[in-house]
């Protein structure tokens, strides 16, 4: 039994700090879906006449539509997570990273002749090698921006490598203006993302939601057993917890640092191809949109935690199909940016995040 | 390299001595002079007289911006939005879009029979302030307890949601058939500044609205000259130094802290009034997240903290954006056999520009001194001594 504070402020502050993000979160399924059961929704048209339904269909499409969106977003995430768990850095320049992941993505597979008639073996061969190319580009892209750009900054003040990662952020999305035009560019439906695999319970599952959880799922199982299991993961983890102690024990910090971009940049490539599949057009701004989604994923996982980017992202994921289909995509930034605040005074550390350190 | 640094610092050691005490106040006055007379040297409607009053503009902004992240060091990604409200509040009081209204205070007499809310446009600055304050003390209330980065991340938060307001403002309802914003359309025939006695401003004469944002630059410029030596400008260097330390002698880091994205807002919501009225139009196009790294990069170039390098970080960039670029340049790339224009890229030769900026001259053009002294004396903070050894 907690002692009761003096202040009967503080205690409501902390059963808010407590429980207020949950009843945030939880907020929109369970408003939404007792709606559904007591207005009802209108499901489709059959002979002139708008069939009305009452039961949680449309929810439970909403949710796993949102969940394999959210898989994407989290891959992202985890990308973000990893930078700021060891050198405190929000990497902008990572959502713009992810899209040059699917620019490259996109157009490997058409120069190896991948498209729409292609048999079965070849297509999966050839996707795996499109995500192990999509993978190594963005590996590398991100080492590179980090020795460019925030590796001769490691002494200078904490603002000077985030207005850096801001100017590589907007480099890239140049880059990517040049290569493709500035509007979405619709790219070859390979897997034919939208074709029913089997039903639960009235709510469709299709390919596309199968192909983001297959990627998502096997990598950050292999990133987790990494890090914890062998010898560079505990050095992540030691950098991560204190760079000087670190060193002092003889590991590379230098090199740490610059496995941990190229492990970010690889998830972020592979979300890269996953997303250029799954939403069938790839545009230039896409990771910069992408990106903001993904770092409030982190943030609300608990930024430095792999579980809490996953978990976040799952859960913005969601979010963003209920902002779509409810409210209209063109809320959704809001929605997701409330919510980004929403955490922030309620519980900054995130979901599964440490309390946060203070800022030396 | 080095060599031409080193004779550079001589140079700057020989005539600090040789000069008198008050040489840069009278430096700042001349500039300021040549600034009043500027207008009688280049044609009344030219290209460069455009650019040099939106110059003058973001150097407004800048200076906005320097208070909140030079100053108090409270990293704002989300400064857009206060250009957004500056420019719709022009919108909202100097046009005819809320058409139910009938409100009309100091407007010329053309202004002063049609529909609409007119207001003179000084009532339109004192408005766009007040709204601008009000809104930088709630977008600072949920960063309070935060620290560096993630007062970014909120900043840019709050900053998008304006603008995505701002873009599906056509169908929030605001009563009798008025929505909040025109969306993408953009609000437009917007009252151009009338004065009594000066008369109504046009766009064939540029001079008036250059002395305009002129006297704005000249008063925000006073202000924050001012304001750096006060009490409250010294809490706010105080603070951004080390916040434990300012707390603990007695500062009230909320009231400072709040005080400072007001103050910072007010300045930015003052000039974005101006452009709403320059430009003829209230579009939600403008008001994009680069925005805020635009002028962010102004400052940045400018030097952190430092008023004067905000003016000329803001004027550098101005003149690069709105003429360098669009005028002069751009026809290089397909000089170069490119295929595109050069205004396409501007964001990423902005980016390039704060990473070397950042990479080979981290104080900015014209730093402040305190910064300079830090920089130079190798007096970081206290976590750049903790990751020293991993250089």
């Amino acid at each position: 039994m907690p002692a009761v504070p003096a202040r009967p402020l503080a205690l409501v502050r902390r059963y808010l700090g407590r429980w207020g993000l949950l009843a945030a979160l939880a907020a929109l399924p369970i408003y939404y879906g007792i709606r559904d059961l007591t207005h009802g929704y209108q499901a489709g048209v059959v002979a002139g006449h708008p069939v009305i339904q009452h039961d949680l269909s449309r929810l439970g499409f909403n949710l796993a539509q949102g969940l394999s969106n959210g898989a994407i977003w989290a891959l992202i995430a985890i990308g973000y997570t990893l930078v700021y768990g060891i050198i405190e850095l929000i990497n902008f320049a990572h959502g713009d990273v992810f899209m040059v992941g699917s620019f490259t993505a996109a157009g490997f597979w058409g120069s190896i002749g991948l498209g729409a008639a292609t048999g079965t073996i070849g297509l999966i061969g050839g996707l795996i090698l499109t995500l192990i190319v999509s993978m190594a580009v963005c590996g590398s892209l991100n080492v590179l921006i980090e020795r460019v750009a925030y590796r001769p900054l490691r002494g200078a003040p904490k603002l000077a490598p985030l207005i850096t990662a801001v100017g590589f952020s907007f480099i890239l999305q140049n880059v990517g203006l040049l290569w493709r035009g500035g509007s979405p560019q619709g790219v070859t439906d390979l897997v034919h993302e939208q074709s029913t695999v089997f039903n639960i319970s009235g709510v469709p599952i299709v390919r596309g939601y199968i192909l983001a959880l297959a990627v998502m799922v096997p990598l950050v199982f292999g990133l987790a057993w990494f890090i914890s299991n062998t010898r560079a993961g505990r050095a992540m983890r030691a950098t991560a917890q204190d760079p000087e102690a670190a060193r002092l024990m003889g590991i590379n910090v230098n090199a740490t640092i610059s496995l941990t971009f190229l492990l970010g940049g690889m998830l972020a490539g592979a979300a890269g191809l996953v997303y250029a599949l799954y939403e069938t057009n790839v545009w230039y701004f896409q990771g910069f949109e992408a990106g903001l989604i993904a770092f409030t994923a982190a943030v609300m996982g608990g930024i430095g935690n792999v579980r809490g980017a996953v978990l976040g992202g799952l859960i913005i994921g969601v979010i963003q199909a209920l902002s779509d289909s409810r409210m209209g995509p063109q809320w959704t930034e809001a929605v997701v940016f409330g919510y980004l605040i929403v955490i922030m005074i309620l519980r900054p550390r995130g979901l599964l995040g440490e309390e946060i350190r203070e800022a030396g | 390299m080095s060599e031409l640094i080193a004779q550079l610092k001589e140079w700057r050691d020989t005539a600090q001595r040789v000069l008198p005490p008050w040489w840069s106040k009278a430096l700042a006055g001349a500039l300021i002079v040549i600034g009043v007379v500027l207008p009688f040297f280049f044609s009344n409607s030219s290209g460069f007289m455009n650019a040099t009053i939106i110059a003058v503009a973001f150097a407004v902004m800048s200076l906005g911006l320097n208070v909140v992240v030079g100053f108090a060091g409270l990293l704002d990604l989300g400064y857009v939005a206060f250009y957004a409200l500056g420019a719709y509040s022009l919108g909202w009081f100097g046009s005819g879009f809320f058409f139910k209204a009938h409100v009309h205070l100091g407007v010329s007499p053309v202004a002063s029979t049609l529909p609409g809310i007119h207001l003179n446009f000084l009532l339109i600055l004192v408005c766009a302030a007040l709204i601008c304050a009000v809104a930088g003390v709630i977008i600072g209330l949920p960063t309070l307890r935060l620290r560096g980065d993630y007062i970014a991340i909120v900043t840019l938060a709050f900053g998008e949601i304006i603008g995505v307001v701002a873009v599906n403002g056509q169908s929030v309802h605001v009563g009798g058939g008025m929505t909040l914003t025109a969306g993408n359309l953009g609000i437009s025939a917007v009252d151009a500044p009338y004065f009594p006695g000066i008369g109504l401003f046009n766009l064939l004469n540029l001079r008036p609205w250059y002395w305009l944002i002129y006297g704005i630059l000249v008063l925000v410029l006073f202000v924050n000259l001012r304001l750096r030596d006060s009490r409250l400008g010294r809490a706010w260097i105080a603070l951004r130094e080390d916040e434990v330390a300012a707390v603990s002698m007695g500062i009230p880091a909320v009231r400072t802290k709040l005080m400072a994205y007001a103050i910072g807002a007010t300045f930015g919501g003052m000039s974005g009034a101006f452009l709403g009225t320059y430009y003829t139009e209230v579009n939600a196009g403008q008001f994009q997240f680069g925005f805020s790294i635009f002028v962010l990069a102004m400052v940045i170039i400018g030097g952190l903290g430092s008023i004067w390098g905000a003016v000329v970080g803001g004027l550098l960039l101005g003149y690069i954006n709105n003429w360098l670029i669009p005028d002069v340049l751009n026809n290089l790339p397909s000089k170069l056999g490119l295929n595109f224009p050069l205004t396409e890229v501007e964001f990423g030769i902005f980016g390039f520009l704060l990473v070397m900026v950042m990479v080979l001259r981290p104080q900015g053009l014209v730093p402040e001194r305190r910064r300079r002294m830090e920089l130079t004396a190798e007096i970081a903070a206290e976590d750049a001594q903790l990751m020293e050894g991993t250089r």
